[in-house]
This record gives C-alpha cells, structure tokens and sequence, in this order.
C-alpha cells in the first residue's frame, strides 16, 4: 500500500471518529433514557419501527463503524500480532463488510 | 556510608545483569555509579559519555526500565531502597554492556528525509526569516534535538514496529517541513507519511515525557499529520 | 518501567476499541434477530447480563473520551494543558459509567 493510500487510510478514520462522536453521544444519551424503567419489545418496537429519521440515523452510525473498527484494529495487528502482509487488510476488509451487513441488517429489523 | 545494590547489563542481545555494590554519596549521579564500576571494580565494562554535564546525550542509558542521560540523573532520584538496575537504551542493537549501536536511529533520520535541502549558494544573500513568524516559531519548538535517542527508546510503537521512523525522525523533519528556506518539502511529506511515519503515532507521549531538551515530538508530529492532510487534500502527495 | 498518564490512556483507548469490535458483531446479530426480542429481553434481565451491559456502556463511554483526546492532539493548537486530557477522558467515562448504572 502506498503512503497515500495509507495516509488516507488515517484521514477516513479520523472522519468516521468525529462523525461517531456524534453517534455516539446521541446512542448513549438515547440508551440511558430508553433503559429507565425497563425495556420491552412492544415499548421499543412502538417507537422505532417507520421511524425514517431514526433509520438514517443508525445506517450513518453502521457504516462509520464499518469504516473505523477495521482501521482501528489494522493497527493492532501491525503492533501486536505483527501481521504482514496483503492478508491483513484483505481479513480487515471482510471484517468490515461483516459489520456494514449484520449492522444494516439490525438496523431494518428494528427500524424499518 | 551506605552503598547502592547496582545491576549492570551485561553481554551484546543475549547477556545477564551483573551485582555490584557501589559506595554511595550525596550529590551522585548515575553516570558517577557506572564510572565507579568500570574505573575501580570491573575494566572490562562498556560505556559511552562525552561531556558529563548534559549537553552531548551521549551517557543515556536505561535507568530502572526508563531512558534517561545518565549524566544528569542523581541517584537521589531514582534509586530507591539502594538499588539500580542500568542497561542499554532500548530499541537500539546492543555492541556490548551499556553501548548501543545508533546506525539504525540515523538511518531512520535519513529515510525520513531529515536534512535541509535549499537552493541559495555562498554567493547569494541571507535569507531573511523572522524569528517571530509562526513557522519559525514551530521550527525553533523542535530544533534543538541533539540526537541523543532517549525518545527513540521511550517508544513504545518503535518497539512493536520496527519500520516506524520514530520521535526523533519524525521531530526532524518536522522542523524541516516549517523551514521556509528548504525546497523539498513533498518528497519529505511523503517520506513521513504513512504506516512507518506519522501515522502510526498513538499519542501515548512517552517521547515528550521523556526528552530531556523538554521538546514535544508528539507535536511535531501530529503538526506533520496535519501537513499530510493538506497535502493529500491538494492532490500534492 | 514507570508509566505516565498518556500511556493509560492509551491503552484503555486500544483494549476498549477491541472490546467494542468484538461485542459489536454479537449486538447487530442480536438486534437483527429481533422477533425474538422479547425473549432476549427477558435474558437480559440476569445480573450478568445487566452487568456487561454496562461494563460496555463503560468501554464505549472510555473509547469516546481517549479518541477525543486524540483529535484534540492532533488538530487543536499545541498547548501545556492538553496533558490534562487524559484525566479529562477519564472523567467523562466515569460519567456516562455513573449514568447508565443509575437508569438500570
């Protein structure tokens, strides 16, 4: 990988992490309002399911975290499991798909 | 008068620390203990100083796991309950004992593009810079490394990453990157950028810590992430 | 080898975001199985359940405070009190931990 392509590797993850920042912050604000005094399919499903504004919102947050968990762990594995190598990034690369595709699957099952 | 337990490295990679027991004074430094050592307790031991009043780099040593000039390190301040442990600096091939071999530090300094490159000859005129613009400013924050590599062996990314240019590197071209005068300033951005260069910085700041001029390589190289991005931005890299 | 405040930080920032990647898998299958949510629900309810759920809150919460100091490193102007983020990172955790162990 060249050093542009690798410096652009640095620059998507500092993005995704600004931009999850803000997810963030808004999941767990969200989390620790909805958790108040228990949770129930019927109760999370009334105000999720139809909900587009939310269905943006988590889809946005999915594919930020496809972006920057990979990224993230491709240090790890440079630094502590010392792998080399092409099939590193291609391990990370379907790693992310992984995430964007079980991600956006939750995200219809609880949003559409 | 009481007297430190001191452990010394022995040997080059492989080796084994070896006792010693060293008298110990007020006012001591390290560099005073290992002095003792080789002058009056073992010849054979292997060290490197210079100028004994912290201003070559020169005596840095691993003192109880930290970097640090042994010249200026009064065993007041880190020997505690009488005992030292002093090795080579780490991240460095040892030679023997306490003395590291510096090639692959310079070269790193190399391969990141750290010497000035101009364009004006004996012939021409100063260049004029101001001392107060806030390049130089910049510059000046980082120009008075002396290549001592304690930084170097603070690192832990250096450590895990053998192909990481490292503080001192990376510090260096830096000032570069600032200097108005110099011509090469992509070539160098692209020489720093990427999974050897500045990017595989994490902030942990051991080399800021740890410098013993006070500089802040952590600076340094976030302000070369930063110049990365410009450049990538303007299609330049 | 003495360790400082940036170092923790670090390594608080490194564990957690491997944490997170290796939760984050099990939570979107969860959640994408949600006809079931109901009976997940009501396993959620055990104790050790309750408990890692916040011990993410936690790592999430860690993970967010850490990478904001690191952007702050790397693009806010160079200054002597940026030292402090780490205590900063670390409050800002013990926060949002305090907040989700009260709403449970």
């Amino acid at each position: 990988m060249s050093a542009k392509a690798q410096s652009l590797l640095w620059i998507a993850q500092r993005a995704s992490a600004a931009l999850l920042a803000l997810c963030v912050i808004v999941h767990l604000v969200t989390i620790i309002y909805a958790v108040q005094g228990g949770l129930s399919a019927a109760e999370i499903f009334g105000r999720t399911r139809g909900n587009v504004a939310w269905f943006v919102f988590y889809s946005i947050f999915v594919l930020g975290v496809a972006v920057h968990a990979p990224i993230g762990l491709r240090s790890v594995f440079i630094e502590w499991l010392g792998w080399r190598g092409r099939s590193r990034d291609v391990a990370l690369v379907a790693f992310a798909a992984l995430l964007a595709w079980m991600g956006m699957r939750a995200v219809f099952a609880v949003f559409a | 008068m009481s007297a430190l337990a001191v452990e010394v490295w022995r040997g080059g990679a492989q080796g084994a620390f070896q006792s010693f027991e060293v008298p110990r004074h007020p006012s001591q430094t390290v560099l005073d203990v290992v002095t003792y050592i080789q002058r009056s307790l073992d010849a054979t031991l292997a060290y490197r100083f210079a100028c004994r009043v912290g201003m070559c780099g020169s005596c840095a040593m691993s003192v109880n796991g930290v970097p640090r000039w042994t010249c200026r390190t009064h065993v007041d301040k880190v020997a505690r309950e009488n005992k030292l442990v002093i090795g080579p600096l780490r991240n460095l091939p040892v030679i023997r004992d306490l003395v590291t071999d510096m090639r692959g530090f310079f070269d790193k300094w190399a391969r990141a593009k750290g010497s000035f490159a101009g364009t004006k000859t004996k012939r021409d005129d100063f260049a004029r810079v101001a001392p107060d613009s806030a390049d130089r400013r910049k510059v000046d924050a980082g120009i008075e490394c002396i290549g001592c590599g304690v930084c170097y062996s603070a690192c832990d990314v250096v450590a895990w990453n053998p192909d990481y240019l490292g503080p001192a590197a990376l510090n260096r071209a830096w000032t570069l990157v600032k200097d108005e005068r110099d011509v090469v300033k992509h070539e160098r951005l692209r020489a720093v950028a990427g999974d050897a260069g500045c990017h595989a910085c994490h902030t942990h700041m051991s080399c800021t810590e740890r410098c013993p001029m006070g500089l802040a390589p952590t600076a340094a190289i976030s302000g070369l992430k930063r110049a990365v991005l410009g450049s990538v931005l303007k299609g330049e890299l | 080898m003495n360790r400082h405040s940036s170092y923790w930080v670090f390594l608080v920032h490194r564990l957690s975001g491997i944490a997170l990647a290796l939760f984050l898998p099990v939570h979107f299958w969860a959640l994408g199985d949600a006809l079931q949510l109901d009976a997940l629900l009501a396993w959620t309810e055990q104790p050790l359940v309750k408990f890692s759920e916040w011990a993410l809150v936690v790592l999430l919460a860690a993970h967010l405070g850490a990478g904001l100091r690191v952007l702050a490193l790397e693009f806010l102007p160079w200054r002597d009190w940026q030292k402090g983020l780490a205590a900063a990172a670390a409050a800002l955790t013990l926060a949002a931990g305090l907040a989700f162990a009260l709403a449970l």
